[in-house]
């Protein structure tokens, strides 16, 4: 036994020695976060250092997402797994079991203040996942982001700070705009409809009443009832706009709109980044583009 | 009774399409299920079904939403899988059953294939679960016009067909319409599948075909009165059924079929023509 240690504390002093090595050519951190946003987070963070991959990728519905066969391969390979945590990824815990990995799934949403799902209509009173809508609770990933990385890679503390600090300055530059372009909006059109209330924390820091005529997961099915009450809604309450989301039926959108008189407005982005070439590559992207349709929608 | 019964169609011009939509699907559904049904291909819906939905998945994949890739997607992929399987049927040793369900579980494997490689794990099934409620002028025409494509066709090869159900050798002995017929009334079926599925979904089009023709057995003998109550009870179910969504919440497919469902099982009840209900009853003697 105490060889058998000493040998386990000989290598685990020699994988330091080697990680510490600014010479050798770093291996990079493998980092798995579940889908398109949290893999922005860490690549900000993580920059030279971490090798990013995602499970659910870009313009894709983690909703509805199933793991494959190649999707346990990369939970296998990564020493550092990122989750949104507050159930959104109901999938993970039995994924990363399948994949035979030891790694802890880290919760990026640690510390956020978990809003009910219920407050937004006929959910199921679970937490709602949806946290990245609000920049400050962003500034609360990366934070969680930049420890999991330290303690997976002590050597890259010094790296990981500084790059999340600057992150951290560019989201507190964001939030004011955000602050900025809804206090231009005049505060009786400060309602929007979206086809998924996935903007339940937007909506609380931001001050814009999102009305949806969907629950909470795009797996439940609009009844008759549901979207004749979002159109009465909208006639009584002259809400002026309607807008398209990138995972829902956009063609009941369209229905609503012509029947109702509100104006479409262009698309948000909720649960997933678009690929290099879309208006949301980034999550930066990503809240900029949704302010500035939703400000465009409200002022005219 | 008129708020309940009529005014959530008179205000809300969804629920209005909704039910032009229905109309005009279970107008051409239900005969075609009636003839599905009699000629023991009751099962072949489903399976079409099936077929058309990788096609209309890939429609979707190449140009979105569009109404014209999905409904060429679909109709490609079932007509194929509708030709090949009448084909191999007739000149082969292999039956129409074993011949569909070949064909039409490769369409799905290459569908399903063909949607992974693309990558895009979009939500398929929202797209492919189509929404009665969302109908708009495009699609409401495309419906309108299969159901009178459907209406029309069958009036032309009626004869055939009804033969055909009954005696297929009387009809090979006396004529060479009953393969072309048949091909037809294939044709038919993904028609009114393609239809069916921008409205109710790929699974509950099924459902608007079988459902009412199988009603409508039980309560008449001949064959042109059974697909006007298909028809008839189609319809009521797409009435119902949206009402049944407009006033409790539940979804409005699965609540069409349902209803549907329900005039079903009262049928095996206390149908006229066979019912359990009714065959316990005593029969009035006949007098001399």
């Amino acid at each position: 036994m105490p060889a058998r240690r000493h040998i386990l504390t000989l290598a685990a002093g020699l994988a330091g020695l080697t990680l510490a090595g600014p010479a050798i050519a770093q291996e990079k951190l493998k980092v798995l976060a579940t889908f398109s946003i949290l893999g922005d987070f860490v690549k900000n963070v993580g920059g030279d250092r971490v090798e990013v991959t995602t499970l659910v990728g870009p313009d894709s519905d983690a909703h509805v997402y199933a793991p494959s066969p190649a999707d346990a391969r990369k939970v296998a390979e990564a020493k550092v797994v990122i989750t949104n945590g507050l159930g959104f990824e109901g999938w993970m815990s039995r994924l990363i079991r399948a994949s035979g990995s030891k790694v802890q799934p880290i919760a990026a949403t640690k510390g956020v203040k978990a809003r009910r799902a219920a407050e937004a209509g006929h959910g199921h009173g679970e937490a709602d996942p949806h946290a990245w809508q609000s920049v400050a609770n962003a500034k609360l990933y990366v934070a969680n982001i930049r420890d999991a990385l330290s303690a997976a890679d002590p050597a890259g503390k010094a790296t990981y700070d500084a790059n999340a600090a600057a992150y951290l300055t560019k989201l507190d530059a964001l939030d004011r705009d955000v602050k900025a372009a809804v206090a231009a909006i005049p505060a009786d059109r400060r309602k929007i409809i979206s086809s998924h209330d996935a903007f339940g924390y937007f909506e609380e820091a931001y001050g814009i009443d999102f009305i949806a005529p969907q629950g909470v997961s795009t797996e439940a099915e609009p009844s008759a009832r549901d979207v004749a009450r979002i159109i009465t809604q909208i006639k009584r309450q002259k809400i002026p706009a309607v807008f398209l989301e990138n995972v829902t039926d956009p063609r009941l959108m369209n229905r609503i709109s012509q029947e109702s008189g509100a104006r479409i407005g262009g698309k948000l982005y909720s649960d997933a980044l678009t690929g290099d070439n879309g208006d949301a590559p980034t999550y930066i992207d990503l809240v900029r583009h949704n302010i500035k349709q939703i400000a465009a929608a409200l002022m005219s | 009774m008129y708020d309940f019964l009529i005014a959530p169609f008179t205000e809300f011009e969804f629920m209005r399409r909704a039910l032009a939509g229905t109309l005009a699907l279970a107008l051409g559904a239900g005969p075609i299920g009636v003839f599905l049904m009699l000629r023991r291909m009751s099962l072949v819906g489903d399976a079409m079904a099936h077929a058309i939905l990788p096609g209309a998945a890939i429609g979707f994949l190449f140009s979105g939403l569009s109404l014209f890739a999905m409904t060429a997607g679909g109709l490609i992929a079932g007509c194929v899988v509708a030709l090949l399987t009448g084909l191999v049927a007739r000149m082969t040793e292999l039956k129409e059953d074993a011949a569909l369900a070949t064909f039409y579980l490769l369409s799905l494997a290459l569908g399903v294939t063909i949607v992974s490689v693309k990558g895009t794990n979009i939500d398929l099934l929202h797209v492919l679960f189509g929404s009665v409620l969302a109908l708009d002028d495009q699609t409401l025409l495309l419906i309108a016009i299969n159901a009178t494509i459907t209406l029309v066709v069958l009036a032309l090869i009626y004869r055939p067909l009804v033969i055909e159900c009954v005696d297929p050798g009387f009809l090979r002995s006396v004529s060479r319409a009953g393969a072309p017929a048949h091909l037809a009334f294939l044709g038919l079926v993904v028609v009114n599948l393609v239809s069916g599925f921008h409205a109710l979904g790929t699974l509950l089009a099924v459902g608007i075909m079988m459902l009412p023709a199988a009603t409508g057995r039980f309560w008449a003998r001949d064959i042109t009165l059974m697909t006007l109550i298909a028809a008839a009870s189609g319809v009521f179910s797409g009435y119902v059924g949206l009402l049944l969504s407009f006033h409790t919440g539940v979804p409005s497919g699965p609540a069409i079929i349902l209803v549907a469902g329900a005039l079903y099982v009262l049928s095996v009840l206390f149908g006229k023509v066979g019912g359990l209900v009714t065959q316990t009853l005593p029969k009035r003697h006949l007098e001399a």
